[in-house]
């Protein structure tokens, strides 16, 4: 099952790349219903896995591949990575629908976005380290073509800069597995069985190791100091790329922190905890500061993206970090910062998508040319404040509930992490201050002949922020999925 | 599998079957360079076919014995084992590929049979390199290796493949004494040239003369390794001398000098720390080739520079011989991959042969996407990402040399993997931007046809290779120790 949902994106992605005479409406049908594909076989399974009720590893699979180097072709998905894989197909889902009307070179564009999304699945789903690596690598490289290739502004640029950042932290991640690796006996790349094994508790090379494989994960996730390969990457993207990389590609770098970091070096994660926990508030706060002075408004979003990814990094180092907490708070940090995860994919997903309505009408995202937009365009208006609210915390959507759980659970264990908390209200700040400078005042610059949403548009950003509201107000079923699988990484650490 | 015939050859003493893959090679050559000087130019193809007939007969001899257990024949001066097995295949695919990628430029021209005996002899020297275990055979080796490898780089006889061969000679003339004085040294030392008896007999010997003699011999095949201190002649050939010539001399030679210094150390006492040598002779050559690839604006070039840079990745394998479990299959799967990355670069450049600068390459994925995703598995093979040839090459060197206790030769080589990843983008971006009218021969790419197609079937191969790898690994050393 796991393996058809990696391969069927893989397989349209090839035939699009093949078929050079196909039209390019044929090669959007084919994009949209391989991405509907996508999200019903990740609904059955994430179905299937809360009706069997097990906590556990399940739909796994196992092919010999390197047997050599103790690397294998394991799949299987768990409570951690099933809402990833849900949130994957949706946002490329969105994608395919936003993309609806693309004409620039629309078949290579779909078999590139297919892969990605091929890539995407394959990384939530590997249980093997080399497997997660080769999916991690490849997405890299997938990214850096939409962005050079379909991007605008500076995009050869900040391809590079995309490609130079990510692949130093792929190849720090690199070096960090070859540590797990040495240090396992028999030697393994397994993720469970590298779990189960802890060799490196008790070894001081299990703090650089745990550097090494941060450093990586760091990169990609970003966090500060890590994160200036991110706005330009983010501001000459295509609309829909941008929604994928905020919105999917940056979370393997956190799912990394939750998926092998935290599990397969628990000790050192211990020791580490007051670095990881400094660096989530400084990219709470530094990304909502830098944020706030964005005239760029792709840019502000981007930043914001530091912001939210911070809290991700402040829970999980904060669930790690010593003290003689009720490990059930710990839990709860876990499991905020995977709803974060899922919520911050969703809303900014949404919101870059939308951003990408001003580039196309008018050429540009500086937020000083736009004023008094809600009287052309009063749908886009809408929508706009709409993904605002919600990113900016809002109850009723689903950044309220994670965000919550990551305060609840941080704040339990390290009081002190409560020095984040005037994140939540810069945010709140620059996002209605956007609002006021893009939609109300009088209308100036470009706002005259602004043309509304399109009904591609509302269905694909729609939709996300639909979802987000469903968590929001019924959290139960994801909450509930990504629980267990919590308890059982505090469970497994023996902190 | 075991070749039936092969069986039969006693342990130490003669077994001409048990050379049969070199005797392929050796009767190849001779049998393409009598047949092509009695045909008419035209047909010279029939030279061709024997030398492809050549190199498949020796693959599948080698392939037949590949499981056969490891022994050593002629009094141990010739070792067969899995090493050796993979060099023979190795060195037989990747000058069927050069053979393939050439087509084009020596079609009908003069010397097209002799290039193709002395692409055999070439190969049979870097193979006897490769499976050697005597000192004595190892300097007939080097000099079988080398002499052809002369003739090839200055045979299309341009200015600058003339000076490009002038340049390896002096080079390879120069270090090929410092073999021959290392041989002679070791030889004095231990009163013996077979291996097997060398590491005893030298144990006794002053670790200052070993040294020496161990400098003098590594030197040697350093030049043909290509990597420092004997790198030199390598950026002249791969840009000066026809495709051919530059193809073959970047990437068959090193297969034997790895492999054959591989041997050597393995040989060698305790009393020498030869390990850290090894060591900083790779840290030297992967960031000296890396940085010097980094503004080259000729893709033939900059592939020179690029070949440096991953002889250094090459040593690291070397570094831990006997250290660690997977010196040997790293080296051989790195150096699997490597050589057909690095033709299947050569034979996009050589698809374009007017086009010599970087930015000649614009507009090709538009004109010619196959191409351009040929180079583009070609160049990231070469970076080390997976899927590709190059990355379990990459991940198994990288592991051994830490595993040998050289974690900060791992570090490093990750460092230089990402600055390599910046030139190698130098030439893979141009190709995916649209042309401008200002390019020379804008959206114009009539292509070489046995080059691009070369380069297609090599890029074909990289993939599966990089899929399946790990597999055939384990069919020949058999299932993991431990």
């Amino acid at each position: 099952m796991l393996s058809l949902i990696i391969l069927l994106p893989l397989a349209a992605a090839a035939g699009l790349a093949v078929l050079r005479r196909l039209p390019d409406g044929a090669a959007r049908t084919v994009f949209a219903l391989a991405a509907v594909a996508e999200v019903v076989l990740t609904a059955a399974v994430w179905l299937g896995y809360s009706r069997s009720g097990s906590s556990s590893l399940a739909y796994e699979e196992r092919l010999r591949w390197i047997p050599n180097v103790g690397s294998s072709y394991h799949l299987g998905v768990d409570g951690l990575s099933l809402p990833l894989l849900v949130l994957t197909a949706v946002i490329f889902l969105a994608c395919a629908v936003y993309d609806w009307k693309a004409r620039d070179r629309a078949r290579s564009r779909a078999a590139l976005f297919l892969f990605l999304e091929a890539t995407c699945m394959g990384l939530f789903a590997a249980q093997d380290l080399i497997l997660f690596f080769l999916f991690f690598d490849l997405s890299i490289v997938g990214m850096y073509f939409v962005i050079a290739g379909w991007g605008h502004g500076d995009r050869a640029r900040s391809a590079l800069k995309f490609f130079l950042y990510t692949f130093l932290g792929s190849l720090a991640l690199l070096v960090g597995f070859i540590g797990l690796y040495l240090a396992s006996d028999p030697h393994t790349f397994d993720i469970p069985e590298l779990a189960a094994a802890d060799a490196l508790r008790g070894n001081p090379a299990g703090g650089f190791v745990l550097a090494a494989i941060l450093v990586g994960l760091a990169v990609k996730t970003p966090v500060v100091p890590f994160h200036t390969w991110l706005p330009p990457a983010h501001t000459d993207a295509p609309a829909s790329g941008s929604a994928v990389l905020a919105g999917v590609l940056l979370k393997m770098g956190a799912y990394g922190f939750v998926r092998i970091a935290m599990p397969l070096l628990p000790d050192s994660w211990r020791a580490w905890a007051p670095v990881i926990i400094t660096v989530g508030v400084v990219s709470v706060l530094y990304g909502a500061l830098v944020a706030l002075a964005q005239s760029d408004l792709k840019r502000m979003i981007a930043y914001t993206s530091v912001n939210h990814m911070g809290y991700i990094v402040l829970a999980l180092g904060a669930a790690g970090a010593a003290g003689g907490t009720a490990s059930a708070v710990r839990a709860t940090a876990v499991t905020g910062a995977v709803t974060q995860m899922v919520s911050h994919g969703l809303i900014t997903g949404a919101l870059f998508l939308l951003a990408g309505v001003l580039q196309d009408r008018a050429g540009t995202y500086d937020m000083g040319a736009f004023g008094g937009l809600a009287g052309p365009a009063p749908r886009y208006a809408g929508f706009f404040a709409v993904a605002a609210f919600a990113s900016l915390g809002l109850p009723g959507f689903s950044g309220f509930i994670a965000e919550f759980q990551v305060f609840a659970g941080s704040i339990g264990v390290v009081p002190v992490v409560a020095v984040a908390l005037p994140g939540i209200v810069i945010t709140a700040a620059l996002f209605l201050r956007a609002l006021q400078r893009v939609f109300t005042g009088p209308a100036k610059g470009r706002t005259k002949g602004f043309g509304d949403l399109r009904p591609v548009e509302m269905l694909s950003a729609g939709g996300l922020l639909v979802l987000s509201a469903l968590v929001g107000l019924l959290p139960g079923p994801l909450l509930g999925t990504i629980a267990p699988a919590a308890d059982a990484v505090i469970a497994l650490a023996r902190w | 599998m075991a070749f039936p015939l092969l069986a039969q050859a006693s342990s130490a003493g003669p077994a001409p079957l048990a050379l049969l893959p070199e005797i392929f090679l050796l009767a190849g050559a001779v049998v393409a360079l009598i047949t092509g000087s009695f045909l008419p130019r035209q047909r010279q193809w029939v030279s061709r076919l024997i030398a492809i007939a050549a190199l498949a007969a020796s693959a599948a001899a080698a392939a037949f014995a590949i499981t056969e257990p490891d022994r050593t024949i002629y009094e141990g001066a010739y070792t067969v084992d899995a090493g050796t097995s993979a060099a023979r295949l190795i060195v037989a695919v990747a000058a069927a590929l050069v053979i393939a990628l050439g087509t084009d430029e020596l079609r009908g021209t003069e010397r097209e049979s002799e290039t193709y005996a002395l692409i055999l002899l070439a190969s049979l020297g870097t193979v006897v390199l490769a499976g050697t275990s005597d000192l004595l055979v190892l300097a007939v080796a080097f000099l079988l290796a080398s002499i052809p490898l002369y003739a090839l780089i200055g045979i299309n006889r341009s200015r600058s493949s003339a000076e490009a061969a002038l340049k390896t000679y002096l080079l390879g003339a120069l270090l090929g004494i410092g073999l021959l004085l290392g041989v002679t040294v070791l030889y004095g030392l231990a009163g013996t040239t077979t291996y097997s008896r060398l590491g005893q007999n030298l144990g006794t010997a002053p670790g200052a003369a070993v040294a020496v003699g161990l400098t003098g011999v590594l030197a040697g095949l350093m030049f043909k390794a290509g990597a420092v201190p004997g790198h030199f002649w390598v950026p002249d050939a791969a840009q000066g001398s026809g495709l051919t010539g530059a193809a073959f001399a970047t990437t068959v030679p090193k297969i034997g000098g790895f492999l054959a210094a591989y041997r050597l150390l393995a040989a060698l006492p305790g009393t020498v720390n030869w390990p850290l040598l090894v060591a900083v002779l790779a840290a030297l050559t992967m960031t000296l080739g890396n940085l010097a690839a980094y503004n080259q604006d000729d893709p033939r070039r900059l592939l020179g520079w690029s070949t440096v840079s991953q002889a250094g990745y090459l040593l690291m394998p070397v570094a831990v011989t006997g250290q660690a479990s997977l010196a040997l299959p790293a080296l051989m799967v790195y150096l699997a991959g490597y050589s057909v990355s690095n033709l299947a670069a050569f034979a996009v450049a050589g698809a374009y042969p007017g086009r010599r600068t970087l930015n000649a390459f614009q507009g090709l994925a538009g004109a010619r996407p196959w191409h351009a995703a040929a180079l583009t598995v070609a160049l990231l093979s070469l970076v080390g990402t997976p899927p590709t040839a190059v990355f379990l090459g990459k991940l198994t060197v990288f592991t051994a040399a830490w595993e040998g206790g050289f974690w900060w030769l791992t570090v490093l080589a990750a460092v230089n993997t990402i600055i390599s990843l910046f030139y190698y983008l130098r030439w893979l971006a141009p190709a995916f931007r649209a042309a401008r009218p200002s390019t020379p021969g804008a959206g114009d790419f009539p292509a070489q046809r046995w080059a691009a197609g070369t380069a297609v079937a090599a890029a074909l191969l990289l993939l599966i290779f990089g899929v399946t790898a790990g597999l055939g690994w384990a069919v020949i050393a058999g299932p993991p120790h431990g």
